[in-house]
Protein backbone atom coordinates (compact mmCIF):
# COMPACT_ATOMS: atom_id res chain seq x y z
CA UNK A 1 0.00 0.00 0.00
CA UNK A 2 1.68 2.99 -0.91
CA UNK A 3 2.34 6.22 1.81
CA UNK A 4 -0.28 8.43 1.45
CA UNK A 5 0.16 11.42 0.23
CA UNK A 6 -0.36 14.62 2.92
CA UNK A 7 -0.50 18.29 1.55
CA UNK A 8 0.03 21.21 3.03
CA UNK A 9 -1.21 24.64 2.22
CA UNK A 10 0.56 28.24 3.70
CA UNK A 11 -2.17 31.10 3.13
CA UNK A 12 0.57 33.74 3.86
CA UNK A 13 -1.47 36.15 5.16
CA UNK A 14 0.53 38.00 6.80
CA UNK A 15 2.12 39.88 3.79
CA UNK A 16 0.95 39.61 0.25
CA UNK A 17 3.57 38.14 -1.19
CA UNK A 18 1.72 35.39 -2.53
CA UNK A 19 -0.99 36.54 -5.19
CA UNK A 20 -3.99 36.60 -3.59
CA UNK A 21 -5.62 35.29 -6.87
CA UNK A 22 -3.21 32.38 -6.63
CA UNK A 23 -3.26 31.38 -2.78
CA UNK A 24 -7.33 31.71 -2.85
CA UNK A 25 -8.16 29.65 -6.22
CA UNK A 26 -5.19 26.78 -4.74
CA UNK A 27 -7.05 26.71 -1.81
CA UNK A 28 -10.62 26.27 -3.01
CA UNK A 29 -9.44 23.94 -5.61
CA UNK A 30 -8.32 21.79 -2.54
CA UNK A 31 -11.95 22.23 -0.49
CA UNK A 32 -13.43 20.90 -3.38
CA UNK A 33 -11.11 18.75 -4.58
CA UNK A 34 -12.71 16.01 -2.00
CA UNK A 35 -8.72 15.05 -0.94
CA UNK A 36 -7.42 15.70 2.69
CA UNK A 37 -5.45 18.58 3.84
CA UNK A 38 -3.87 20.74 6.09
CA UNK A 39 -3.71 24.61 5.62
CA UNK A 40 -1.90 26.99 8.02
CA UNK A 41 -2.69 31.28 8.18
CA UNK A 42 1.49 31.74 7.68
CA UNK A 43 4.51 29.52 8.02
CA UNK A 44 6.59 32.51 8.30
CA UNK A 45 4.51 32.80 11.69
CA UNK A 46 4.66 29.43 12.73
CA UNK A 47 8.28 29.61 12.24
CA UNK A 48 9.06 32.53 13.85
CA UNK A 49 6.97 31.53 16.77
CA UNK A 50 8.72 28.29 16.72
CA UNK A 51 5.27 26.32 16.63
CA UNK A 52 5.54 22.68 17.59
CA UNK A 53 2.87 22.21 15.33
CA UNK A 54 5.85 22.58 12.35
CA UNK A 55 6.53 19.44 13.73
CA UNK A 56 3.08 17.47 13.38
CA UNK A 57 2.29 19.41 9.89
CA UNK A 58 5.53 17.50 8.85
CA UNK A 59 4.31 14.26 10.12
CA UNK A 60 5.59 11.14 10.38
CA UNK A 61 7.64 10.63 7.75
CA UNK A 62 4.99 10.18 4.55
CA UNK A 63 5.06 11.98 1.46
CA UNK A 64 4.22 15.86 2.06
CA UNK A 65 3.62 17.92 -0.54
CA UNK A 66 3.38 21.90 0.33
CA UNK A 67 2.15 24.56 -1.26
CA UNK A 68 3.72 27.90 -0.19
CA UNK A 69 6.63 30.17 -1.69
CA UNK A 70 10.17 29.65 -2.96
CA UNK A 71 11.18 26.29 -1.82
CA UNK A 72 14.70 27.62 0.08
CA UNK A 73 12.47 30.04 2.07
CA UNK A 74 10.64 26.59 2.82
CA UNK A 75 12.87 24.30 3.82
CA UNK A 76 14.76 27.25 6.18
CA UNK A 77 11.26 28.17 7.59
CA UNK A 78 10.77 24.49 9.03
CA UNK A 79 14.86 24.34 9.94
CA UNK A 80 14.54 27.73 12.24
CA UNK A 81 12.06 26.18 14.36
CA UNK A 82 13.81 22.52 14.72
CA UNK A 83 11.88 21.37 12.44
CA UNK A 84 13.77 19.79 9.74
CA UNK A 85 11.97 18.48 6.45
CA UNK A 86 13.12 15.17 5.44
CA UNK A 87 15.71 15.33 2.98
CA UNK A 88 13.26 13.00 0.68
CA UNK A 89 9.37 13.00 0.10
CA UNK A 90 8.94 16.71 0.84
CA UNK A 91 8.22 18.65 -2.48
CA UNK A 92 7.43 22.21 -2.39
CA UNK A 93 5.20 24.31 -4.62
CA UNK A 94 6.12 28.06 -5.18
CA UNK A 95 2.87 29.80 -4.94
CA UNK A 96 4.84 33.49 -5.92
CA UNK A 97 5.31 32.68 -9.45
CA UNK A 98 3.35 29.43 -10.14
CA UNK A 99 0.23 29.62 -11.77
CA UNK A 100 -2.74 28.07 -9.68
CA UNK A 101 -3.73 25.84 -12.07
CA UNK A 102 -0.12 24.70 -11.72
CA UNK A 103 -0.05 24.34 -8.58
CA UNK A 104 -3.15 22.56 -8.33
CA UNK A 105 -2.24 19.96 -11.27
CA UNK A 106 0.52 18.92 -9.21
CA UNK A 107 -1.51 18.72 -5.53
CA UNK A 108 -4.56 16.58 -7.21
CA UNK A 109 -4.77 13.26 -8.26
CA UNK A 110 -5.09 12.25 -11.97
CA UNK A 111 -8.24 10.88 -12.96
CA UNK A 112 -7.29 7.43 -14.09
CA UNK A 113 -7.98 7.25 -18.26
CA UNK B 1 -14.27 9.60 27.04
CA UNK B 2 -12.74 8.22 23.83
CA UNK B 3 -12.65 10.32 20.74
CA UNK B 4 -15.36 9.33 18.79
CA UNK B 5 -13.87 9.28 15.21
CA UNK B 6 -11.41 8.18 13.02
CA UNK B 7 -9.06 11.34 13.54
CA UNK B 8 -5.51 11.58 12.78
CA UNK B 9 -4.33 11.10 16.39
CA UNK B 10 -0.76 10.03 16.60
CA UNK B 11 0.98 8.12 19.37
CA UNK B 12 4.44 10.27 19.21
CA UNK B 13 5.70 12.06 21.86
CA UNK B 14 3.13 15.53 22.24
CA UNK B 15 5.11 18.52 20.70
CA UNK B 16 3.26 21.04 22.58
CA UNK B 17 0.23 22.83 22.92
CA UNK B 18 -1.80 23.78 19.91
CA UNK B 19 -5.10 24.37 18.59
CA UNK B 20 -6.31 23.16 15.53
CA UNK B 21 -9.84 23.40 13.41
CA UNK B 22 -10.54 20.28 11.97
CA UNK B 23 -13.23 20.17 9.42
CA UNK B 24 -14.37 16.35 9.65
CA UNK B 25 -16.00 15.20 6.17
CA UNK B 26 -14.64 11.16 7.09
CA UNK B 27 -16.69 7.86 7.96
CA UNK B 28 -19.39 9.27 10.46
CA UNK B 29 -20.14 12.58 8.58
CA UNK B 30 -21.35 13.75 5.46
CA UNK B 31 -19.86 16.55 3.35
CA UNK B 32 -20.37 20.30 4.13
CA UNK B 33 -22.45 22.80 2.31
CA UNK B 34 -19.29 23.32 -0.27
CA UNK B 35 -19.86 26.89 -0.64
CA UNK B 36 -19.70 27.37 3.34
CA UNK B 37 -17.04 25.09 3.50
CA UNK B 38 -14.84 27.16 1.08
CA UNK B 39 -15.65 30.55 2.66
CA UNK B 40 -15.10 29.23 6.13
CA UNK B 41 -11.97 27.68 5.49
CA UNK B 42 -10.58 30.92 4.01
CA UNK B 43 -12.62 32.93 7.14
CA UNK B 44 -10.89 30.66 9.44
CA UNK B 45 -6.94 31.01 7.98
CA UNK B 46 -7.62 34.46 7.88
CA UNK B 47 -8.29 34.91 11.37
CA UNK B 48 -5.04 33.08 12.51
CA UNK B 49 -6.59 29.13 12.84
CA UNK B 50 -4.83 26.60 11.40
CA UNK B 51 -7.20 23.73 9.53
CA UNK B 52 -6.96 20.44 8.48
CA UNK B 53 -10.03 18.96 6.23
CA UNK B 54 -10.16 15.36 6.97
CA UNK B 55 -11.56 12.88 4.40
CA UNK B 56 -11.34 9.66 4.10
CA UNK B 57 -8.65 8.46 1.03
CA UNK B 58 -5.66 10.13 2.87
CA UNK B 59 -4.52 11.88 5.85
CA UNK B 60 -3.67 15.12 7.11
CA UNK B 61 -0.80 15.82 9.73
CA UNK B 62 -0.95 14.17 12.72
CA UNK B 63 -2.14 15.81 16.05
CA UNK B 64 0.01 14.68 19.21
CA UNK B 65 -1.48 17.71 21.51
CA UNK B 66 -3.45 20.36 22.35
CA UNK B 67 -6.97 21.46 21.48
CA UNK B 68 -9.08 20.65 18.41
CA UNK B 69 -12.24 22.30 17.02
CA UNK B 70 -14.13 19.62 15.02
CA UNK B 71 -16.61 20.72 12.81
CA UNK B 72 -18.36 18.20 10.93
CA UNK B 73 -21.93 17.19 9.79
CA UNK B 74 -22.06 13.88 12.02
CA UNK B 75 -24.66 11.15 11.01
CA UNK B 76 -24.69 10.14 15.11
CA UNK B 77 -24.67 12.39 18.16
CA UNK B 78 -21.42 13.34 19.34
CA UNK B 79 -20.55 14.67 22.61
CA UNK B 80 -19.82 18.67 23.24
CA UNK B 81 -16.01 17.52 23.97
CA UNK B 82 -13.85 14.38 24.70
CA UNK B 83 -10.34 14.15 25.34
CA UNK B 84 -7.98 11.12 24.66
CA UNK B 85 -5.31 9.42 26.83
CA UNK B 86 -2.62 11.87 25.25
CA UNK B 87 -4.43 14.59 26.52
CA UNK B 88 -5.91 15.90 23.38
CA UNK B 89 -9.27 17.72 23.65
CA UNK B 90 -11.72 17.58 21.06
CA UNK B 91 -14.92 19.85 20.43
CA UNK B 92 -17.41 18.82 18.50
CA UNK B 93 -19.78 21.17 16.70
CA UNK B 94 -22.04 20.97 13.72
CA UNK B 95 -21.95 23.67 12.11
CA UNK B 96 -25.35 23.75 9.39
CA UNK B 97 -26.90 26.37 8.50
CA UNK B 98 -24.26 28.59 9.61
CA UNK B 99 -22.33 31.42 8.17
CA UNK B 100 -18.60 31.71 7.31
CA UNK B 101 -18.53 34.37 9.82
CA UNK B 102 -20.49 32.04 12.62
CA UNK B 103 -18.17 29.56 12.08
CA UNK B 104 -14.97 31.91 12.69
CA UNK B 105 -17.38 33.48 15.73
CA UNK B 106 -17.83 30.07 17.16
CA UNK B 107 -14.05 28.71 16.91
CA UNK B 108 -13.31 32.13 18.72
CA UNK B 109 -15.71 30.91 21.27
CA UNK B 110 -14.48 27.66 21.75
CA UNK B 111 -10.84 28.88 22.29
CA UNK B 112 -11.84 31.18 24.87
CA UNK B 113 -13.75 28.65 26.46
CA UNK B 114 -10.92 26.49 26.30
CA UNK B 115 -9.06 29.02 28.36
CA UNK B 116 -6.38 29.53 25.36
CA UNK B 117 -4.89 32.90 24.80
CA UNK B 118 -5.07 34.31 21.33
CA UNK B 119 -1.52 34.05 19.42
CA UNK B 120 0.82 37.29 20.56
CA UNK B 121 1.17 39.79 17.68
CA UNK B 122 4.25 38.80 15.51
CA UNK B 123 6.23 40.91 12.77
CA UNK B 124 5.98 39.08 9.72
CA UNK B 125 9.69 40.18 8.68
CA UNK B 126 12.57 38.44 10.08
CA UNK B 127 15.75 37.11 8.89
CA UNK B 128 15.95 32.73 7.98
CA UNK B 129 19.84 31.63 7.64
CA UNK B 130 20.40 29.39 5.13
CA UNK B 131 22.88 26.75 6.49
CA UNK B 132 23.58 24.97 3.04
CA UNK B 133 25.35 28.64 2.24
CA UNK B 134 26.32 30.22 5.42
CA UNK B 135 30.07 29.93 6.26
CA UNK B 136 29.92 31.35 9.60
CA UNK B 137 31.61 34.26 8.84
CA UNK B 138 29.39 35.79 11.77
CA UNK B 139 29.59 39.43 9.04
CA UNK B 140 25.86 39.87 9.99
CA UNK B 141 26.38 39.41 13.48
CA UNK B 142 29.08 42.14 13.15
CA UNK B 143 26.74 44.35 11.45
CA UNK B 144 23.20 44.07 12.61
CA UNK B 145 23.01 46.79 16.10
CA UNK B 146 19.98 45.39 16.70
CA UNK B 147 21.04 42.01 18.73
CA UNK B 148 19.20 39.62 16.39
CA UNK B 149 21.97 37.53 15.87
CA UNK B 150 24.14 35.51 18.50
CA UNK B 151 25.34 32.15 18.58
CA UNK B 152 24.49 29.06 20.01
CA UNK B 153 26.49 26.50 22.35
CA UNK B 154 28.51 25.16 19.39
CA UNK B 155 29.38 28.90 18.05
CA UNK B 156 27.27 28.36 15.47
CA UNK B 157 25.60 31.90 14.21
CA UNK B 158 21.71 31.74 14.91
CA UNK B 159 18.74 34.44 14.43
CA UNK B 160 18.20 34.96 18.30
CA UNK B 161 15.79 37.96 18.18
CA UNK B 162 13.81 37.69 15.13
CA UNK B 163 11.33 40.24 16.81
CA UNK B 164 14.32 42.95 17.04
CA UNK B 165 14.65 43.11 13.43
CA UNK B 166 13.69 45.90 11.79
CA UNK B 167 10.82 45.64 9.33
CA UNK B 168 11.36 46.03 5.70
CA UNK B 169 15.46 46.30 6.15
CA UNK B 170 17.14 43.49 4.74
CA UNK B 171 20.58 44.92 5.02
CA UNK B 172 21.94 42.04 6.89
CA UNK B 173 21.28 40.13 3.76
CA UNK B 174 23.03 42.51 1.93
CA UNK B 175 26.50 42.60 3.42
CA UNK B 176 26.35 38.15 3.85
CA UNK B 177 29.22 37.42 1.56
CA UNK B 178 27.55 34.02 0.60
CA UNK B 179 23.58 35.51 0.11
CA UNK B 180 22.86 32.79 2.93
CA UNK B 181 20.26 35.70 4.67
CA UNK B 182 16.77 35.22 3.82
CA UNK B 183 14.22 37.42 4.16
CA UNK B 184 10.97 35.23 2.56
CA UNK B 185 8.48 38.58 2.92
CA UNK B 186 11.25 40.36 1.01
CA UNK B 187 9.92 41.31 -2.72
CA UNK B 188 13.05 40.28 -4.78
CA UNK B 189 15.37 37.41 -5.40
CA UNK B 190 17.34 36.12 -4.30
CA UNK B 191 16.50 37.43 -0.46
CA UNK B 192 13.43 36.04 -0.52
CA UNK B 193 14.13 32.58 -1.21
CA UNK B 194 14.91 32.68 -4.91
CA UNK B 195 17.61 30.34 -6.22
CA UNK B 196 20.78 31.93 -6.66
CA UNK B 197 22.70 32.28 -9.27
CA UNK B 198 25.94 33.58 -11.27
CA UNK B 199 25.00 37.19 -11.32
CA UNK B 200 23.68 37.01 -7.59
CA UNK B 201 27.16 35.72 -6.39
CA UNK B 202 29.16 38.67 -8.74
CA UNK B 203 27.21 41.18 -7.03
CA UNK B 204 27.88 40.01 -3.69
CA UNK B 205 32.34 39.66 -4.56
CA UNK B 206 31.07 43.28 -5.71
CA UNK B 207 29.74 43.99 -2.18
CA UNK B 208 32.51 42.28 -0.43
CA UNK B 209 35.27 44.39 -2.66
CA UNK B 210 32.83 47.74 -1.73
CA UNK B 211 33.10 46.57 2.45
CA UNK B 212 36.66 46.29 2.15
CA UNK B 213 36.82 50.11 0.51
CA UNK B 214 35.06 51.36 2.87
CA UNK B 215 37.87 49.31 5.46
CA UNK B 216 35.82 46.05 5.98
CA UNK B 217 33.26 48.11 8.41
CA UNK B 218 30.31 50.09 7.42
CA UNK B 219 29.63 51.61 10.70
CA UNK B 220 33.76 52.33 10.90
CA UNK B 221 33.08 54.10 7.39
CA UNK B 222 30.49 56.13 8.95
CA UNK B 223 31.69 57.22 11.88
CA UNK B 224 34.65 58.77 10.07
CA UNK B 225 32.51 60.02 7.85
CA UNK B 226 30.62 61.45 10.63
CA UNK B 227 34.03 62.33 12.45
CA UNK B 228 34.84 64.13 9.50
CA UNK B 229 31.60 65.83 9.26
CA UNK B 230 32.20 67.02 12.27
CA UNK B 231 35.37 68.25 11.95
CA UNK B 232 34.17 70.56 9.00
CA UNK B 233 31.52 71.48 11.17
CA UNK B 234 33.80 72.53 13.69
CA UNK B 235 35.78 74.73 11.22
CA UNK B 236 33.06 75.97 8.89
CA UNK B 237 30.68 76.27 11.53
CA UNK B 238 27.88 75.60 8.82
CA UNK B 239 25.09 73.33 10.46
CA UNK B 240 23.45 73.32 6.99
CA UNK B 241 26.03 71.51 5.05
CA UNK B 242 26.67 69.21 7.91
CA UNK B 243 23.20 68.12 8.05
CA UNK B 244 23.30 67.97 4.66
CA UNK B 245 26.41 66.02 3.88
CA UNK B 246 24.97 63.87 6.76
CA UNK B 247 21.94 62.89 4.78
CA UNK B 248 23.61 62.38 1.87
CA UNK B 249 25.89 59.93 3.06
CA UNK B 250 22.14 58.57 4.63
CA UNK B 251 20.31 58.30 1.32
CA UNK B 252 23.17 56.74 -0.24
CA UNK B 253 23.54 53.77 2.11
CA UNK B 254 19.94 53.46 1.76
CA UNK B 255 19.42 52.86 -1.60
CA UNK B 256 22.44 50.30 -1.49
CA UNK B 257 21.23 48.44 0.94
CA UNK B 258 17.78 49.31 0.32
CA UNK B 259 17.44 50.50 4.09
CA UNK B 260 13.74 51.94 4.81
CA UNK B 261 14.28 55.36 6.02
CA UNK B 262 12.48 54.31 9.34
CA UNK B 263 15.85 52.13 10.52
CA UNK B 264 17.87 54.78 10.30
CA UNK B 265 15.33 57.03 12.38
CA UNK B 266 15.54 54.59 15.05
CA UNK B 267 19.47 53.81 15.19
CA UNK B 268 20.95 54.76 18.65
CA UNK B 269 23.46 57.92 18.74
CA UNK B 270 26.86 57.61 17.08
CA UNK B 271 28.57 56.95 20.16
CA UNK B 272 25.73 54.63 20.92
CA UNK B 273 26.34 52.93 17.73
CA UNK B 274 30.14 52.60 18.33
CA UNK B 275 29.83 50.90 21.53
CA UNK B 276 26.87 48.17 20.26
CA UNK B 277 29.05 47.56 17.06
CA UNK B 278 32.87 47.56 18.79
CA UNK B 279 30.06 44.99 21.12
CA UNK B 280 28.99 42.94 18.26
CA UNK B 281 32.31 42.96 16.67
CA UNK B 282 33.83 41.24 19.67
CA UNK B 283 31.64 38.85 19.98
CA UNK B 284 31.87 38.01 16.48
CA UNK B 285 35.60 37.27 16.70
CA UNK B 286 35.10 35.50 20.37
CA UNK B 287 32.97 32.91 18.47
CA UNK B 288 35.21 32.69 15.75
CA UNK B 289 38.23 32.06 17.83
CA UNK B 290 36.38 29.39 20.08
CA UNK B 291 34.86 27.70 17.34
CA UNK B 292 38.99 27.36 15.84
CA UNK B 293 40.14 26.03 19.06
Amino acid sequence: MPVPLRVLHCHCVFAQVVPKATKEAVLKGLTESGIPFDAVPDLCELSAKKDPCLKELIGDGGRVTIAACYPRAVKWLFAAAGAKLPDTGVEILNMRTETPEAVLAKLLPTEAP
Amino acid sequence: MSIPLPLPLANAAPSGPSFRVIVYEGVGADPLDPAVRAEAVQALLLKGFAVSVVRTGGSAAPITAGTLVVLGKFTEAKPDRATNDSGVTAFFRDPTSKTATEIVELVAGIRAEANIAEPPKWKPWFPVIDYDRCTNCMQCLSFCLFDVYGVDAEKQIQVQNNNKCKTDCPACSRVCPEVAILFPKYRHGPINGDVVNADDMRRESMKVDISSLLGGDIYAALRDRTAKSKSRFAKERDSDKALEERTKCLVKLGEQLDIPPEVFASLPSIDQIRIKADEAAAKAQAALAERKN
